[in-house]
């Protein structure tokens, strides 16, 4: 101890010295980020070892007035990327998961009709992940709602908590149309992921919202809503939007125009 | 004070071995049937992805509520000072652990993974009433465990009352604990009240009594052993009271709900609409766990014990008939997301969710009453749990 103090008493700081400090701090600290931050910039993907980052929060919008009746392309593109049966090929169609549905409703008064997509709104204050007794269900730092294949023990909490009926549970073993980057399994709660997958490749998209574009009916745009300049803020600026069940003040990250 | 002799059953006729036998077979129907549902899936069950929690559900929570119940006449002998109560005790401690353990079994293993308890075990997120709940659950064994202790080995019986009052206090935590896995429910309309908490409490005094009061009865029948009537009458009054605060809580919680317009079908649909979740409240839960109940123990045959083991029966039949409504009928009713709007989906969205439970889940139901009827029986063939004699001169020294 009185080695250490001697020796900082005998060596006065000079502000050369730490003016070299600070510059070769700030050089080292270029140099190891300035990779990943071109890597964002390039891709808007990021490299494995760099965890997600609450700058982000992915969101969708949903325009209503454009989803069209009848047309399932968002919930058949969701089953071919993350390898769910569509629920018209499963043999128990009510135990069968779904991670994303076509609502279709009517006002018994006015017998005005309106169709949308319903899946995991992704909220900022989830219930599902309040409830879950391991942690399992969890929001990762860009606010997709995950489930925790390793430590979910399918206690179906979180189904039981969710508003929107979002979650499923795989009832029956797994055939083998299971995708590499979309682990599921028997007896755990799934949902939809916002194509986890495909935004951490760097795809700034997700597979129903893609389906939906190439459809040519626009309906879903997808992006970061942290970011005013993304296209997804901007559509959000211009048109008056909603959250299902906003009573419960979960802070959605699914956005719903024309309802 | 006189003193009281506590004895073991002596457990080697055939007719105990018959009983244990008989028990033992619903222990072994429930495993294999755990087997099975473990081995498919819940594919196998009548549960999906609309009724996510069924009949074992419903089996679990109603023991795990009777569980904290059956506690109850230890409580009143040692936190409360009734010496009566006092030779009831052991048994209402042992009734206790056996239906807790029986409940938490049927619990764990309906678990979509209940390979992965070791995960729930060392996995906590406190934000959870069901992590609560797994504190709470051991914390129940600890405590009645060390509480019976001191019931039964006279060299810790200074610490009996100390117990004894702990494990009031837990208990009383823990039911609030299962009635607000419910309460803290905000998504369906049924949950996410306060009014859960202490509406299972009340649930627990009940149905733990009348599971207490016909497991008494049976034990000193079988055993040949006197029950007098002035335990009988003691009971069976408080049982009467316990079952009219529990219609009382039943009332207020549907008569404030009706109120609210928001709240008006999915009221419609359990007092009215419902099919067998509305026969299940009103025959089940109203009349056969309410009123038939109060009519007999309020009137002359409550004097009969015959007719007050009918009464108990009949609470303990409306209990999980409660059970029933409260978790099968708030799943059936669907989630109502767009208020004033019609539903449809490919997801069964804006229909009433029907539930056709299997034998499996029948039976894993059954198992955990059977492993709490199982453990009970040889608790008292081994344990001294049972005073010897209750009859009425017996229990008339107690008081003076």
């Amino acid at each position: 101890m009185n080695d250490m103090k001697s020796m900082s008493d005998n060596t006065p700081s000079s502000p050369e010295r730490r003016r070299f400090i600070s510059a070769a701090t700030v050089t080292a600290a270029g140099v190891t980020l300035a990779p990943g931050v071109m890597l964002i910039d390039v891709a808007h993907g990021r490299p494995e070892e760099q965890a997600a980052s609450s700058a982000v929060r992915w969101g969708m919008l949903v325009d209503a007035t454009k989803c069209a009746s009848g047309c399932d392309e968002c919930v058949s593109a969701c089953s071919t990327e993350n390898g769910w049966t569509p629920v018209a090929e499963s043999a128990h169609p009510k135990q069968a998961p779904q991670w994303i549905r076509k609502l279709e409703l009517q006002d018994p008064l006015t017998q005005a009709e309106t169709n949308l997509p319903m899946m995991c709104q992704h909220c900022e204050e989830p219930p599902c992940v309040d409830v879950c007794p391991t942690g399992a269900s969890f929001k990762r730092a860009d606010g997709i709602v995950l489930v925790n294949r390793h430590t979910c023990i399918g206690c179906r909490y979180c189904m039981m908590a969710c508003p929107y009926k979002a979650r499923s549970l795989v009832h029956e073993p797994l055939n083998d149309t299971q995708k590499p980057d979309v682990p599921r399994g028997i007896g755990c709660v799934e949902s939809c992921t916002f194509c986890v997958q495909k935004v951490d490749r760097g795809d700034g998209t997700t597979a129903c919202v893609e389906a939906c574009t190439a459809s040519g009916h626009n309906a879903l745009v997808f992006g970061d809503m942290n970011d005013p300049e993304s296209e997804i803020s901007k559509r959000l600026r211009e048109l008056p939007t909603k959250q299902v069940r906003a009573d419960l003040n979960l802070n959605l990250g699914v956005r719903y125009h024309g309802i | 004070m006189a003193s009281i002799t506590f004895r073991e059953v002596e457990g080697s006729s055939l007719k105990y071995w018959m009983l244990f036998g008989g028990i033992g077979l619903f222990v072994l129907f429930g495993f294999l049937s755990y087997l099975y549902m473990h081995h498919h899936g819940h594919v196998v069950t009548g549960m999906d992805n609309q009724i996510v929690w069924g009949l074992p559900h419903v089996f679990a929570v109603f023991l795990i509520v009777a569980a904290s119940g059956a506690l109850n006449v230890a409580s009143i002998a040692s936190v409360f000072n009734k010496p009566m109560y006092k030779p009831l005790a052991p048994l209402s401690a042992i009734l206790a652990l056996a239906l807790m353990l029986g409940g938490l079994l049927v619990l764990v293993l309906d678990l979509g993974r209940s390979d992965r308890l070791i995960v729930a075990m060392t996995h906590f997120n406190f934000k959870s009433m069901f992590t609560w709940n797994v504190f709470l659950y051991s914390g129940f064994f600890a405590l009645v465990g060390i509480y019976l202790w001191t019931m039964l080995d006279r060299n810790v019986k200074a610490y009996s009352k100390a117990a004894g009052t702990a494990a009031f206090i837990w208990r009383l935590t823990l039911t609030t604990g299962t009635g607000s896995l419910f309460g803290f429910l905000v998504a369906r309309e049924l949950y996410g009240t306060s009014m859960l908490a202490p509406m299972f409490i009340i649930m627990s005094f009940a149905y733990g009594l009348a599971i207490y009061l016909m497991v008494l009865v049976a034990a000193y029948a079988w055993t040949g052993r006197p029950l007098g009537d002035a335990v009988m009458m003691r009971l069976k009054s408080l049982l009467a009271v316990f079952v009219a605060a529990v219609l009382y809580f039943v009332v207020v919680y549907h008569l404030t709900n009706l109120y609210f317009a928001k709240m008006g079908s999915v009221e419609s649909f359990i007092l009215r609409d419902g099919g067998i979740i509305t026969t299940l409240f009103w025959v089940g839960q109203i009349v056969i766990g309410c009123v038939v109940p109060l009519v007999i123990l309020l009137s002359g045959l409550g004097r009969q014990r015959s007719w007050i083991m009918i009464a108990c029966a009949l609470v303990i039949l409306g209990g999980i008939a409660q059970m029933y409504v409260t978790i099968i009928g708030a799943q059936a009713y669907p989630l109502d997301m767009f208020p004033g709007m019609t539903m449809k989906s490919s997801f069964y969205d804006g229909v009433i969710h029907t539930y056709s439970p299997t034998m499996a889940e029948l039976f894993l139901g059954l198992g955990g009453v059977a492993i709490a009827l199982l453990v009970t029986t040889f608790a008292v063939k081994v344990l001294r749990l049972l005073p010897a004699n209750l009859d009425d001169a017996t229990v008339a020294k107690l008081e003076h």
